[in-house]
């Protein structure tokens, strides 16, 4: 069976207890371990170790990365996770099971810098590179074994070799023979994983596996799997494709696939961007017109400039907000046409508000664009009714020039301050 | 009740009743049509709480009453009967049900009670006037494809009717625009018309109402009050809320020194617009139009699709432009033209642009450029 080092990289045809190079005992061994190309490369507790790696002191502590005491834990290290705190939980509750915790606010500037140059090191690898996040991505290695002189599983172990010494970050491996495996791999043993799904092991893997196991399928996806009596793999084995296709749709016809271990996706390094949104969770709960007013211009601007930067625009214009009891509404807005301009999301935003009526007091609101298009089709046609639109338009386009050359806060609206 | 009516005169009474009823709705009676019949007549009436359809047709009535059913239902059993049958509607008054019999066929429909169906309070109209019925189909079909769809702006969302000053004195006018484009149609003032209020009639009224409007001699009998309007034939009335909002001041809008002029054949206008616009981009459908001394030039130029391009013999003599449309737009408005040649007027490529049919200012049109 090959195999190999994962600390020294030597490789072996069949697998020793230790490396006889190094003497290390972390051998990775699989009968398709030299031949499987899609990987999935899933760093671990990225925005904790980030934090530990720059602040030594926080080590050995438990940390959690999240905002403030309304906020919800981002990540939290492994210390952390040992007592049960886990992303997506409110502050209040993860600082019950670990009240000792460090609470560090995200540097987001500090987690983009460290996943560019992961990503520099990926693209050494191969050039069809998939980021879900700052701290995942999709890789495809076929056909790179010729040109690196060594099969793709030795280049992903060198890979996270380089980002624990050079970045001092760790990161774990699924390696498969396609993204939903590759992605289920990975997640296998973490943290410092290398897990292999080989394609003969594929449905035997999978059987008793529960179906939430699939990216993408949530608590209410398993709630009405869940009423067809499917709860495994194996019980979606029992199902004839076209009876899941009139059951649940195009999903039905995925999980038909997923179920047989198939999965056509290519791993894509320009997966289509769906929609830009930007919110934000309040320190205290507040139905001030004027302070929610200014978030709304906040966000609005900042969805603008991603949108810029990406060139993109967008048609549909939506406004989220959540009231204290988490119950949240959602009200959207089709444009005629797209747009990127902070001025025209935000006069949007703001009027779908004006007509939510008074339900507040809010703790999050939201602003978001999709059905995105080229912003080249965006802006084109004035508004004949305010005709000041355009001029405003043009002055958001030189303020974005001067901001552009002396910095973000060289130039700002005076609504932005409230 | 009981009564026998002829089938198409029945299907014309419900077709309206079931196309003002709500499809989705949560009160279970505004799907339904009251039906009433005494004398020898018989009303349908039909109502989404914000319009209300009453048809009045000749009916021969054995036992005078009324009863409710489901408009959609009633409407698909009569649509299905054969021509020329007799249909009898009874509804004992104890069952709940309403039989429809028509020859062989018998059907039964569950009924909901009467004194549930909310008719709509009668007002105090401000004005009443009599129009033809040509006069207001002009009016609205010239104008009503310019009503905005966006429900932010709930204002731009019907026909703003009103008395304005036009050429040669009063007018009535209908002003609609989504803020791309605008249309502005003057008739004569009505006698008795001067006092209107304006109001917004909504889009699915000016739908509605354009029903009562295909007799060209028809008189229609108008009433007009802040807050409703009423159309009425001698057996169709129509009311409706109007739309609680202010109507922008248009007049801004309307350019009044574009100087350059293009006069050009609408239809032949039109046909090249479309044809060059099929390679245009599906969103932005922007067609490029470029003018120098009689001679117009069409063009369109999409990365994704390719390039069109097609010249028009026109009369322009004014400097060079080159000025950039949503090419549905202005097909839109070429189509309004039906006698003399299209009349544009521009001024920069960025500026509003007017179009009106020859030296007709009866019905001015507007429209935004594009960026091209």
């Amino acid at each position: 069976m090959p195999a190999f080092c994962r600390d020294c990289l030597t490789t072996f045809e069949t697998a020793p207890r230790r490396c006889t190079a190094c003497g290390r005992p972390r051998i990775a061994a699989h009968p398709e371990l030299f031949s499987l190309s899609i990987a999935h490369m899933d760093c671990d507790a990225f925005y904790a170790s980030v934090e530990k790696r720059d602040n030594p002191e926080l080590a050995s502590k438990p940390v959690i990365i999240g905002g403030g005491r309304r906020g919800v834990v981002s990540t939290a290290c492994y210390v952390a996770r040992v007592r049960g705190v886990k992303s997506a939980m409110p502050m209040f509750q993860a600082l019950k099971l670990c009240p000792e915790a460090v609470v560090v606010r995200p540097r987001m500037e500090e987690y983009v810098k460290a996943s560019a140059a992961i990503r520099k090191m990926m693209q050494e690898l191969t050039p069809a590179i998939e980021p879900l996040s700052l701290d995942e991505a999709f890789l495809d290695m076929t056909g790179t074994t010729a040109l690196h002189g060594a099969p793709p599983a030795v280049m992903l172990a060198r890979l996270v070799k380089r980002m624990k010494e050079e970045l001092g970050l760790t990161g774990s491996i699924g390696l498969s023979h396609n993204k939903f495996l590759a992605k289920v791999a990975s997640d296998l043993d973490k943290p410092r994983g290398f897990s292999v799904i080989g394609k003969a092991e594929t449905n035997q893997f999978l059987t008793d596996k529960p179906i939430g196991l699939i990216w993408g399928v949530g608590a209410v996806a398993q709630g009405a799997l869940d009423k067809a009596g499917i709860r495994t793999f194996a019980d979606l084995l029992r199902w004839e494709r076209q009876d899941l296709t009139a059951r649940f749709g195009s999903m039905g016809d995925r999980l038909w696939h997923l179920a047989r271990g198939e999965d056509r996706r290519q791993v894509s390094a320009h997966a289509p961007v769906k929609s830009i949104s930007n919110e934000t969770t309040f320190f205290e709960d507040t139905s001030d017109a004027d302070v929610l007013d200014g978030h709304i211009w906040r966000l609005a601007e900042k969805v603008s400039d991603r949108a810029k930067a990406r060139d993109l625009a967008g048609r549909v214009v939506t406004l989220k907000l959540k009231r204290k009891d988490h119950s949240a509404l959602s009200r959207r807005l089709s444009l005629r046409e797209a747009t990127q301009i902070a001025d025209r999301i935000y006069r949007t935003a703001r009027d779908l508000f004006d007509q939510s009526g008074p339900q507040g007091p809010y703790r999050l609101i939201g602003v978001g664009l999709s059905d995105l298009v080229r912003a080249e089709e965006s802006d084109l046609t004035g508004d004949l009714l305010d005709p000041k639109a355009s001029t405003r338009a043009k002055a958001e386009r030189a303020t974005d020039t001067i901001r552009a050359k002396f910095g973000k806060d060289a130039i700002v609206r005076g609504r932005s301050l409230r | 009740m009981k009564l026998s009516i002829e089938r198409a005169t029945l299907l014309k009474a419900v077709s309206q009743a079931q196309s003002v009823v709500e499809r989705r709705n949560t009160i279970p009676i505004l799907a339904n049509v009251l039906i009433e019949a005494s004398g020898d007549h018989a009303s349908f009436r039909a109502t989404d709480l914000d319009i209300e359809v009453v048809d009045r047709v000749t009916a021969m009535v054995e036992r005078a009453g009324a009863s409710t059913v489901s408009a959609v239902t009633l409407h698909e059993i009569v649509r299905k009967l054969p021509d020329g049958a007799l249909v009898t509607l009874t509804d004992d008054g104890a069952s709940g049900r309403l039989t429809v019999e028509a020859g062989r066929s018998n059907f039964s429909l569950t009924t909901l009670p009467k004194e549930d169906f909310p008719v709509m309070a009668t007002s105090e109209y401000t004005s009443n006037f009599t129009a033809s019925a040509m006069t207001l189909r002009r009016l609205f079909d010239k104008s009503k494809f310019a009503i905005s769809t966006e429900e932010t702006r709930y204002y731009l969302n019907g026909v703003y009717m009103h008395v304005a000053e036009g050429d040669g004195g009063q007018k009535l006018r209908c002003v609609a625009t989504d803020g791309h484009r605008l249309a502005r149609i003057d008739a004569d003032l009505p006698t008795d018309a001067g006092d209107m209020p304006g109001v917004i009639v909504p889009r699915k009224t000016v739908g509605e109402m354009r029903k009562l409007l295909d007799d060209d001699d028809a008189q229609i009998a108008v009433s007009v009050s802040e807050a409703k309007v009423r159309f009425a034939t001698p057996n169709v009335t129509l009311i409706s809320k109007v739309i609680d909002g202010t109507f922008p001041d248009y007049t801004r809008v309307i350019p009044s020194g574009n100087t350059r002029k293009l006069e050009v054949d609408a239809t032949e206008f039109a046909k090249a617009v479309d044809r060059v616009a099929t390679v245009s981009s599906e969103r932005s459908r922007a067609v490029k139009l470029a003018l120098d001394e009689d001679r117009l030039v069409l063009s369109v130029n999409a990365p994704d699709s390719g390039a069109a391009e097609e010249e028009l013999a026109v009369a322009y003599g004014d400097e060079k432009l080159e000025i950039g449309f949503n090419a549905k737009y202005l097909l839109e408005i070429a189509s309004q033209v039906d006698r003399e040649n299209a009349v544009f007027l521009f001024n920069t490529s960025g500026d509003p642009t007017l179009m009106r049919e020859g030296n007709d200012t009866s019905a001015i049109y507007v429209v935004m450029p594009m960026r091209v």
